[in-house]
Parts: structure tokens; sequence; C-alpha cells
């Protein structure tokens, strides 16, 4: 099967007027020696509904989470999308076109963009958003790199509260550009003010903090503001859960200057963790500094001054500053970006606390249950948002298996990203939980033989720990 | 057409469209959970609309948008092919769409195969070892790419090799690139009758800078269409001194079957699934920048990768070479998929016919306006070429820009304009293989017409757009006066 709508007899008459006889004599400036003489070693062409077959096996071997109770969130998390945000998003003119270069012809990706752009600092408080980036992690990277500057070096100062795998990716770009990192422990589920005190000073370029940490607590920054802000550094906060924002203090509020992270989760689905929707929003002062696609408001030329919306301050972008642009970036999240806009049009002001809200409390209700098990223990004191850490009676991965036989997909084994937690487990609960659904885990996690619980009984303290290794 | 208001202008307080889930649980207030200090004082001021508000709004504004599904799009190096409907299925089947990236390998075993499959798919079309999927888009593959050469200088005490050759038409995010990776751009000059690397050129840039090289970036076929017959005195040029050659894969639908970088001499080769692969653009994302490199660069790649094991598939961590992860979780997925999904649909042969069939298309355009415009390099052109409106220009006062924007008076997108930067007043036109005989024939016809108008009635086309939604905006008022998002009291001018 095929999407080439000209048959051969098409080509033919084409290939007439060119005067020539073959598609081969159309390859002639490509040398011999570099020809490829033979077919390309792939499975045969398929038609479709062959191929459907084979993709709904595929498919069919993966536990879904429409099907699946799961309580994992750990950076992507779970939250209803109402029908109408994929029926809008999916609409072939926005799918199908490209980076809208063309504005007259784009205006509808433009506003839409626009929208998403007023949308992210209605929810963060902030003066000015980016059209979005790849995804959390590399939006904190680009947020870094303003921070540093153009063949900047400096040091970044980033709490080990902040995901794992962000910080795994800051180490990647820290090694290619030459800037260093220091990492800051966390006492009792957040930040260790002590240590961030320590560690940031007159030549710290930027300083990251995550609310709601990876663990799920919610970080002090009326606190961390101050001394954030007591060098030069660029204070950064990234959020991996968005729908923190319905309840907690805004950077705006709590006076970040960047505030990065992962909008996935509004409106679009988590695809096995891609593609994601970065976003940026800060401060008005770093307009000309920011990364990627921005859209702004504009009139017509000449005498009619109807209002429409162009791509802006394109001097920062690649394709036309080159080696001297703010960032590579070209191709972004659009699409997602306009499903997330839908999204939070959807929810609204109200809906948008209201989720908020759903995922405190069912977060809570799951918290107040599972802490309550004999032999169960919350691991920290902080307050959380949605998730939290269980210190379980045995490994976590051994708790995991007997989870997963049961039917639904457990929380997030620390001992993945921390070595030193081998029984913690990170548990997210969003308003897509019933209490139906948190109950069950309760009497899966209650009924784990005894026998488990009485071979590996954890001997460390709980509470006040402190985390300082780390496996990247 | 009139304009479409704001989202925020429409609806009225206490609107709303979303229901939300029940409380089902014991609720408590929320200062006993959280210290007052730490929750929001200021709710986010977002729109308060109906659902048929939404809707008629979103539908709206879609209505205002041109894609590949709307008309023709000959946007130069950008690949628009049609995006087939069959791959968006099956991207959002329930067992790809709505599966969490850090569940368990045993949970996802489809999803593990489709990209352990996929790497091989890509390895054998690129003629490469290994290929990451990780890279979010073309650029990030770039960064990825060269992050990799970096690190391979390094494990060879040459970390000192700083300098990444590239050419003068290259795309922008080259440069960028190699920037944000810490290294310094120098230029390679265009041979103006090849219209493929001044082979003299490079030698004297090798010559002088030896020992610094850590690179060359090239796109082959080039950003003018044009192979670069070179290529292997090229490679042996750029290897002899130590350098590492990567291939943008920007114009990779040109050589499906018929040539792979493997093959030309490159370390390092990115895929933009997007243009390549068919994967929609989504009005500017998202893509998927896949990395294949060649043996000697395997240790380095970003893990984990994919393995198939004695107990199904599973990820392997890379060992301690690797540069690490250049984004969180493991690429782009849904975009995968539905490259998966093409492949599969063309099969070795269905491949090769993609990219004949792209060439056939682009020099039959080529050669139906060579009468009424400049052809930058008038030789057979691969999948795009680069006309020019010079002659336009000098002689009626009318640029590339005014006949872009005339094209989208009879219903298609414009070219690429003004890239590469080599050549003044550049169309760069890429027809792509997936439009009939009489779209191109109506292409050409338009073209034509413009260029008459240009003769006759140049204010038509210096005008110009008269059908579109909105007329020629002011860009030098946004960026003056930057309105980067709608804030309360502001008005909109209809």
């Amino acid at each position: 099967m095929s999407y080439i709508p000209n048959t051969q007899q098409d080509q033919q008459i084409m290939l007439e007027k060119l005067g020539i006889s073959s598609l081969e004599d159309l390859l002639t400036p490509v040398p011999e020696n570099v020809r490829l003489r033979r077919a390309l070693d792939l499975p045969p062409a398929l038609a479709e509904p062959d191929l459907k077959r084979l993709l709904y096996g595929m498919a069919a071997k993966n536990k879904n989470l429409v099907s699946t109770i799961s309580f994992l969130g750990a950076g992507t998390y779970d939250h209803a999308v109402p029908s109408l945000v994929p029926h809008l998003q999916r609409r072939s003119e926005f799918v199908t076109s490209y980076t809208p270069y063309q504005p007259e012809v784009s205006q509808g990706m433009l506003q839409a963009i626009y929208e998403f752009q007023t949308m992210v600092c209605q929810i963060t408080g902030l003066d000015i958003a980016n059209a979005s980036l790849y995804d959390g992690a590399t939006a904190m990277i680009e947020a870094v790199l303003l921070a540093i500057g153009p063949g900047g070096r400096g040091e970044v100062v980033i709490s080990m509260g902040v995901d794992p795998q962000y910080r795994r990716v800051l180490h990647t770009y820290a090694h290619t550009r030459g800037f260093s990192v220091k990492e800051v422990p966390v006492r009792d589920g957040v930040t260790s003010i002590e240590d961030l005190d320590a560690a940031v000073n007159t030549s710290t370029s930027a300083v990251i903090i995550q609310q709601p940490n990876f663990f799920g607590c919610i970080e002090n920054m009326r606190a961390i503001e101050p001394i954030a802000h007591k060098g030069k550094a660029v204070f950064i906060t990234t959020i991996t859960e968005p729908a923190s924002l319905g309840v907690l203090a805004s950077p705006g509020e709590y006076g970040a200057d960047i505030a990065v992270g992962e909008l996935m989760s509004f409106g679009n689905t988590m695809s096995y963790g891609g593609p994601a929707l970065g976003f940026m929003s800060a401060r008005n002062k770093f307009m000309r500094l920011m990364p990627g696609r921005l859209v702004g408001q504009t009139v017509e030329e000449g005498d009619q001054k109807q209002t429409g919306y162009v791509l802006t301050l394109q001097t920062r972008e690649q394709h036309i500053r080159r080696e001297r642009a703010t960032s590579n970036i070209c191709t972004n999240q659009s699409l997602l970006a306009v499903g997330a806009t839908i999204y939070l049009a959807a929810l609204g002001k109200q809906g948008f606390r209201e989720l908020g809200e759903l995922c405190l409390q069912k977060a809570h209700y799951a918290f107040r249950q599972i802490s309550a098990i004999p032999g169960y223990k919350a691991t920290f004191g902080a307050p959380f948002f949605n998730e939290f850490v269980i210190t379980a009676p045995v490994s976590a991965q051994k708790l995991q298996q007997h989870v997963e036989q049961a039917g639904i997909i457990g929380g997030y084994a620390l001992v993945n990203s921390y070595s030193d937690m081998p029984n913690d487990i990170l548990f997210c609960v969003t308003e897509t939980r019933t209490k139906e659904d948190i109950d069950y885990l309760v009497n899966v996690l209650r009924d784990f033989d005894s026998s488990h619980l009485s071979e590996a009984r954890r001997e460390s303290g709980v509470g006040g720990m402190d985390i300082r290794e780390v496996q990247v | 057409m009139s304009i479409e208001s704001l989202i925020f202008e429409k609806g009225a307080p206490g609107r709303r469209a979303a229901t939300m889930t029940a409380m089902d649980v014991p609720a408590e207030s929320l200062e006993s959970m959280i210290p007052e200090s730490m929750l929001r004082k200021d709710p986010a001021a977002l729109p308060e609309v109906s659902e048929i508000e939404i809707v008629r709004h979103y539908t709206h504004l879609s209505q205002r948008n041109f894609g590949v599904d709307t008309g023709f799009y000959p946007l130069g190096s950008c690949t628009m092919k049609y995006n087939p409907k069959l791959n968006e299925d099956m991207a959002v089947l329930p067992g790809f769409a709505h599966i969490h990236p850090l569940q368990p390998d045993s949970t996802v075993q489809g999803a593990i195969q489709l990209i352990y499959e996929l790497e091989q798919y890509l390895s054998e079309i690129s003629g490469m070892t290994r290929v990451t999927l990780q890279p979010s888009a073309g650029a990030h593959g770039e960064l990825t790419g060269l992050m990799l050469i970096k690190a391979h200088h390094e494990s060879n005490g040459q970390g000192h090799r700083n300098l990444v050759l590239i050419p003068d038409n290259a795309h922008g995010t080259n440069p960028a690139s190699a920037t944000l990776a810490d290294y310094k751009s120098v230029e390679v000059k265009t041979d103006p009758l090849t219209g493929g690397i001044d082979i003299e050129h490079l030698k004297a840039v090798l010559d002088s800078n030896a020992a610094n090289i850590a690179a060359i970036m090239m796109t082959n076929p080039n950003t003018l269409g044009l192979f670069d017959s070179n290529i292997l005195e090229i490679a042996t040029l750029v290897h002899e001194v130590g350098g590492q050659l990567y291939y943008d894969g920007a114009n990779a639908n040109a050589v499906l079957g018929i040539t792979r970088p493997g093959d030309m001499g490159f370390d390092v080769v990115h895929f933009n699934l997007h243009k390549t692969c068919s994967t929609p653009h989504g009005g500017g994302g998202p893509g998927a920048g896949p990395i294949g490199v060649k043996e000697h660069l395997v240790p380095f790649l970003p893990g984990p990768l994919p393995a198939l094991g004695d107990n199904g598939y599973y990820w392997a961590e890379q060992g301690p070479q690797s540069i690490g992860k250049v984004r969180a979780n493991n690429g782009n997925f849904g975009v995968l998929v539905r490259a998966y999904t093409y492949i599969r649909t063309y099969g070795p042969d269905g491949l090769l016919h993609v990219a004949q069939s792209a060439i056939l298309n682009a020099n039959y355009i080529k050669h139906e306006l060579a009468t009424d415009y400049e052809i930058a390099y008038p030789q057979i052109c691969q999948h795009e070429f680069v006309a020019t409106a010079e002659r336009q220009k000098e002689e009626y006062g009318v640029t590339a820009l005014d006949i872009a924007k005339r094209i989208l008076d009879f219903g298609m997108y414009a070219p690429t304009i003004y890239f590469p930067l080599i050549v003044h007043e550049a169309l760069m036109i890429e027809p792509t293989e997936t439009e009939t005989r009489e779209t191109l024939d109506y292409f050409v016809s338009v073209m034509r017409q413009i260029a008459e108008e240009a003769r006759t009635n140049p204010e038509i086309v210096k005008s110009a757009p008269h059908t579109t939604p909105v007329g020629r905006l002011d860009q030098a008022l946004a960026a003056r006066k930057p309105n980067l998002r709608w804030a309360p009291g502001q008005e909109v001018t209809h």
C-alpha cells in the first residue's frame, strides 16, 4: 500500500516532459560508489488491515492505564481529559500544519499558542511564557543556559529533591557546556535550608528547586527565595505536577524568576513519556533571552489594522541568529500546547482549583489509610500535595511484585533513583483514582503475606533521614 | 473573514465546561494539610466558558489554519508530505497512548518491542550500527550527536578539538547546536558551479586547523537540493585530520533505499521522523530526532537502550562512557509509533519508490518553472530545488516574499523563502512524493500566473495576500512593542 498518488503512467508523462526515460536517470548525481545496490533489509510492506492487526497485538501486550489501576506518578501524571479536548486538538488543520511561518494562513495555530502563553502565565503567576519546549527536563536546561548566559560557565545549585531524571539530563549538559553542578541534600523530604544556604554564593548562576519536589513534599519557598536571591543567581522552579498550582502558591507569588516544567498531563496522553510538553514562564526582564518560539499580537499593515498574531522576537532564534541564537530549538511541542490550552479552558478558573483540591484530598486520604497499616510508615513529615513516600516493611521491589499480582500498578520504588531508600515507595493519587481504588490498594498492602513482613524489618529509623546518595 | 476573539474575551463568570469527578473521600480542611503560607492566594485567572463556546472557538481557529490536509505545502526542507490517518489511529490505541514511562518492563513488552524494532529499521535505512530514539526533534538530535562526538574525542585525548565545519548553506540549527555543544562554527563555502562543498576551500580550512577539527556537519542532498557527489572524498579529508562526519537528516527523504549516510562515510546521523517518516508537524511539533552512530560511538550513546533477553524485551542501561540522558524518559514514543507504522506500510521497495517519486516531482516542477524563474542551480536536483525571484525583483520590484504571499491566495502554502542564505530571493520548493500530477501542474500554473502578474500588474503581487483571514501583519510593531499574552482590559482591534 502506498500514499503516492501518481501512477506509473503519470510518472511516465512527467519523465517525458523532462526528456528522460526512467527514474534512474534522476539519480545520476549519486555516485555509484555510494549507491545501495540492494533492497533495504526491512520487513515487506503490509496492507492497512494487516498492519492494524499487528499493531493491535503489540499494543495489547502493554498494560494500559485505562483498564489498570495505577498509583504511579514520579514526574508523569494521569489526569482525566474531557472528550472535547482530543476532538478539537486533532482537527487536521492543526495537526498537519508546520511552524506558522506564513501568519496569514496560520492564525489559528498562532492564536492558540498566544492563548497557551497567556494561560501558562495565569497558572504560574509570572509575566511571560514561550510557545513550548520538548519536555520538563530540557525546559529546565534551557532555563539554566539562559541563567549562565552565552559562553558562560558558572555554577548551578540544584536540590536533590528535583526529579532524578532531570538531574541526569543536567549533568549531561553540564559536561558538554562546562558548567558545574552542586547538589543540595534533602532532609525529612525537603531541601535542607542550611545546606542550600551554604551552597549558594556570589558565583552561583542558578538555583533550582522543584515544587512539589520529587518526593511529593512541598518546599518552603518563602524560606528558600531569599537564599536563592542572596547573590546574583536566577531562581528557577521546576514543576512536574502542574495540578498543584490549583492550590499551592504560584511561582509568581513566592518570587521565582523562571518556572519550567511539564504540562503533558494537561489534555494530552502520557504515551510512555512522550511527546511531552515542556514549558517556560519568566519575569518580563528575560523576554529577549527566552529560548524557542514566541507568539505576539500585532495588527495588519496598511489601513485595515485588524488584529493578528505572528511569531515574534525571532532575532533570538537559530534560523536568524545561527551560532549566536539563544537556543538551537526549532521544532517544539505546539500540538500538545493546543491540547493543554483547550484543557485549561475546559477546566476554567473554578475547575482548575477543584482539580488541585481533588488530588490533594484523595492523596491525603490514601496517605492516612496506608500509614495506618501496621508495618507501613510515613517516611517524611513534610506537607505534601498528591504524592507521598511510604516506608514499607519489606523491599519496595518485593512489595511491588505482590501489588502487581493483585492487578494494579503500585507506586515508584525509590531505590531506582536513591540507593539508600530500599523500602521506600512513592505513591501518587490523582483525581482519577476513586475511593474504591484506594481502598483496594490499602487492602492489598495490608494483606501482604505476614511471613514476608517478618523477614526484613527495616532497621534504620524513619523520618528525618538525609538523602545524599543518588544513582545517576 | 472576521476576527476570532480570544477565549479570554468569551464566556461569563460561573460558566464552565468540564465536570470534575466526585469527591468520594472524607474531605479535610486545606489548612489542616498545608500551612496557609504555602497556599495559593490569587487564583489562576483562567477563562470561564461553556463547552459549546470552547468547541466553536477552537473549531473556528482550526478553520483559520492551513495544513497539508487543506492543500499543497511546498515548504522546502520541511518535507510536508501527507500524514496518514492510519498512523494517527495507531498512536492513540490505549496500549500505546495510556502507558506510563516508569511502568515495569514486563508490563510494556509491546512498547519496548516497537522501539527495539524501529531502531533496527532506522539502523538499516541509515547504514549505522545503533540508533537512540531519545532525542525529541532534529535540533535535539544534532546536539546529542555533537555530544557523542565530543565524548569520542575526549576519550582519545583529543578534547581540545573545538571546531565544527558547517557549509554556508546549512540549516540554522547546525551552528546553533554547535554553539550549544561548546564548539565554534567554521563556515565552509559552496562551490558555485556544483552547488556542493568547495573542495579547495575545505582543504584550506582543514590544513590550517587540522589539530582542532572536531567534526563537519553536512546535509546530503544539501539545502540546494543537490547531492554532493564528492562526499567520499570529503569524508576521507575530514577523517584524515581526525574529524567526525555528522549527517543532518532533514533531507533524508531523498535517499531512502538509494544511498545511506553510513555508506557515504558519516559517523553520526539524525533523522527527522516528522519529515521523512510522515509524522505530522502539529503546527510546530512534536517531532522526533533519533540519532544513529557507527560502532566506535556506540558506548557514548545516551541510555538506556532497548534489548531482547530470555525474559523478553527490557531497557539496558548504558556503560560508564555514556553521555547520559538528554531528556526525561525514552523519547517521543507517540511519534515513534507513527514512524513505525509508516515504515511497515511501505517496506523496502515502497521506501525506495518514496524517494524516487519525491525526486521526480521536484525535478518536474523545476523544469516547468525554468522559463519564468531563475533556478539557482539548473542541474538535476533531488527532493527539492531553489528557484529565485531575482529577475522579478530586478525588473518589477516583486520580491520572493511578495510571491510567497501571492501563492497563499491560490489555496496553497508558500515555499521556504530567503533560505538557503547564499541564494538571493530564494524560493525553496519541496513538493514531496504525496502530491498528484494535477496538483503539481496547478502549482506551476499559479507560479506562471504570478510571474505574469509581476510583469503586468505588480501591485497585485506586492499587496498580496488578498483572500486570507488577515492581510500582511506588522512584524516590526510586534517586535518593537511585544505583546506576548492577553491581560484583562486589553482591547482587541476588530
